[in-house]
């Protein structure tokens, strides 16, 4: 019982993380019907922009009670940028081509990003200061450390946060008109390349945050950690409808419970016949027989057709 | 338009004259009828192990960089090296085209690959093209088992690496159950496989198996599992991009067992990924510790002033390249079809151990030493001769 509790507490924590990356690929999808699959990448800096401003910080002598807000916001207003100018440079002028030159260009932006950052923050592994004594609680058997409840808690924030944006707000209302149909919003007086901006934008701050959170959680930052995150996250966001917000929390959530409990249990489950080095497969046979009953998704496919 | 004719113009003759002078320094330097012997190497210089590739290629630079200074005759001709380096991404397939363009680069030699993964299926291609390879790191038991003539190895393998923490673990630290994760690579399994040959025979029982992947940075789902065994110790099979992180997760999942690992994850990057959950954790490496070789303090005083901290493999890249020159000085030759028999009789005092191979190909002799993180650093705690575990 307490080893199915810890697998549970396991799976939300990693789902909640898989949640937040896979709102950045919903939301533009939604807006654009484009998959940026730069979005991982994007993480990657955040959490790189993170861990080197924290790093230098710490080693000027600021208290790190400073370093961590600061550094954290720094990397928000990078990411925020680098989204910015992703969207300006590699999607905007591809905006009415056919829709497999902005996929590829996706892919391309990805690459460069990956190796921009091997170039500047090299090859290394790169370690998470420990700043605060993380401890430890254990209750039924299962433990939690202070960082994986902050993570929870602020994703759970960040999500509930993005839907009042889009659904209670001018800007919100922007981004689903421009969902249903954009011209049709354009004559109605939305500025649509602004919209488009903010949306690329809102999505790589989430993307810094998660970026933090996974540095974190596991310690480390590595240029290529958000390869295998993002087709995660995108995994997640076409398990709960892409383009659905709601649908990509529920993914994100919904992958990382599947991966746990799969890698947990399928070895005993099958008499040992499958092991945990099916953990992937798992995931992934789940999402092609959502994929093959529900082919848009849990919750159902576009931001405007749910909002 | 004209000063626009006249820019292009203008920069076309600069990108010449550049041209021209990159080509005229080169020519020069070789115009004296030196002989140009290429050298290739490859290891992932991407992707999760990108570091130790690198690593890899920093060691086999600094051998043929030395040798370039030092000035090496073969044969009555002057010799300057070229070192081809090549990224196989740690990836089998990449690994096969790698091979394929060293062979058509008309390599001499490669140093390589780093994983056994990679090694295996590139060696075919080196045999086929009449290429001498000699492998600084791969360690499975496969890769000299093909019969291949042309493969070589400066390290002990895993059936030797395997058997010595198996026993280890259930002799010298008492293990009774023990839980065994691997990576599901060439190297990760037979190491594991080993292991669990040698732990058994000793007496411990394998409590859980499982399996992760040399990509994957999230072990608690598997290690929870781990957990409802109840191991005293956890042996991984990988590489330290994976083993840090589950040294740490552990930890944080109060599972309350001895960490133990092979040489994959015995270097300074395992215990900053780990922090403060390294200490205390075993692994091996192949070899007696550096500063106790002949030459290897020396040789670890000038690769760091280089390159910065060895990370694992680099000494074993540059005994490699070193053995494969004193084989060509010693046929008088670098053409692989002539040099090849002296490779596999040579004895060369390298920095890691005295390089002499059996039939196989594999490192005759050896010793494997096992380590333990104390006080943040990676100290040895006992070698062993990996002779006793050959016959395995």
């Amino acid at each position: 019982m307490e080893i199915l509790l810890q697998q549970i507490i396991n799976g939300l924590v990693q789902g909640s993380i898989y949640a937040l990356v896979a709102l950045g690929y919903t939301m533009v999808y939604g807006i654009l019907g484009l998959i940026n699959f730069a979005h991982g990448e994007v993480v990657m800096v955040g959490a790189m922009l993170v861990l080197s401003s924290l790093t230098a910080m710490l080693g000027w002598g600021i208290p790190p009670v400073l370093a961590l807000p600061v550094s954290v916001m720094l990397a928000i207003t990078g990411c925020m940028a680098l989204g910015y100018g992703i969207e300006r440079i590699a999607y905007r002028p591809l905006r009415h081509a056919p829709r497999l030159a902005p996929l590829i260009t996706a892919i391309g932006v990805s690459i460069v990003l990956q190796n921009l950052a091997m170039m500047i923050w090299g090859r290394d592994y790169h370690s998470f200061p420990q700043l605060f004594a993380n401890t430890t609680h254990s209750f039924g058997g299962a433990v939690i450390n202070d960082i994986q409840i902050i993570i929870f808690i602020m994703a759970v924030a960040i999500m509930a946060g993005l839907m009042v944006v889009v659904h209670h707000t001018r800007l919100g209302r922007a981004m689903r008109a421009i969902a249903e149909n954009q011209h049709a919003a354009q004559l109605m007086g939305v500025d649509v390349n602004r919209v488009i901006s903010i949306t690329f934008m809102l999505g790589s701050a989430m993307a810094a945050v998660a970026g933090l959170m996974v540095s974190a959680n596991y310690g480390l930052a590595h240029y290529y950690m958000g390869f295998l995150l993002g087709l995660k996250a995108f995994t997640a966001a076409v398990l709960g409808g892409i383009g659905n917000l709601r649908g990509a929390m529920l993914g994100g959530l919904l992958l990382g419970l599947i991966e746990s409990l799969g890698a947990g249990y399928i070895g005993d489950l099958s008499g040992g016949f499958f092991g945990s080095n099916y953990q992937d497969v798992f995931a992934f046979l789940v999402l092609i027989a959502v994929l093959v009953f529900r082919p848009s998704g849990l919750l159902g496919e576009r931001l405007a057709e749910r909002a | 338009m004209i000063s626009h004719f006249a820019r292009s113009l203008s920069l076309a003759a600069a990108t010449l004259m550049l041209l021209g002078c990159g080509k005229s320094a080169t020519t020069e330097q070789n115009a004296s009828a030196d002989l140009v012997v290429r050298i290739g190497a490859s290891a992932p210089l991407t992707g999760p192990q990108a570091h130790l590739g690198k690593d890899n290629e920093n060691g086999a630079r600094m051998a043929t960089d030395e040798a370039n200074a030092r000035g090496i005759d073969i044969g009555g001709r002057k010799v300057h090296f070229e070192l081809i380096s090549e990224d196989d991404q740690a990836d089998p397939k990449s690994a096969t085209i790698v091979a394929q363009k060293l062979a058509d680069d008309k390599v001499s030699g490669v140093i390589g690959h780093m994983n056994s993964g990679t090694s295996i299926p590139a060696e075919k291609i080196y045999s086929d093209n009449g290429i001498p390879q000699i492998s600084p790191s791969a360690t499975a038991v496969a890769y000299t088992a093909q019969g291949f003539k042309t493969a070589f190895r400066v390290m002990a393998n895993d059936a030797q690496q395997g058997h010595v923490l198996g026993e280890y673990a259930a002799k010298n630290l008492g293990a009774k159950n023990i839980a065994v994760i691997d990576d599901r690579t060439a190297y990760g399994q037979g190491l594991a496989d080993e292991f669990i040959k040698a732990a058994q025979a000793n007496g411990a029982q394998i409590v859980a198996r499982e399996y992760t992947n040399d990509k994957a940075m999230d072990f608690t789902a598997v290690l929870t599992a781990v957990k409802s065994k109840k191991p005293d110790l956890l042996f991984y099979g990988g590489m330290d991009a994976q083993g840090g992180p589950m040294a740490k997760q552990l930890k944080a999942l109060q599972l309350d067992a001895k960490f133990m690992t092979g040489d994959g994850s015995k270097t300074p990057e395992f215990i900053k990924l780990a922090g403060a959950a390294a200490e205390g954790a075993y692994a091996s490496l192949p070899g007696v510790p550096l500063d106790k070789m002949p030459g290897g303090k020396a040789f670890s005083g000038r690769f760091v002033a280089k390159y910065g901290p060895i990370q694992l493999y680099a000494p074993y890249c540059y005994d490699a390249v070193n053995v494969m020159i004193a084989a060509m000085q010693k046929a008088g030759s670098a053409d692989p079809e002539k040099y090849l028999a002296a490779l596999a009789n040579i004895s060369y005092d390298g920095v890691t151990a005295r390089i002499q191979f059996d039939a196989k190909g594999d490192l005759k002799g050896g010793a494997i030493t096992v380590y333990q993180v104390q006080h943040g650093t990676w100290q040895p705690l006992y070698t062993m001769a990996a002779n006793s575990a050959a016959a395995h």
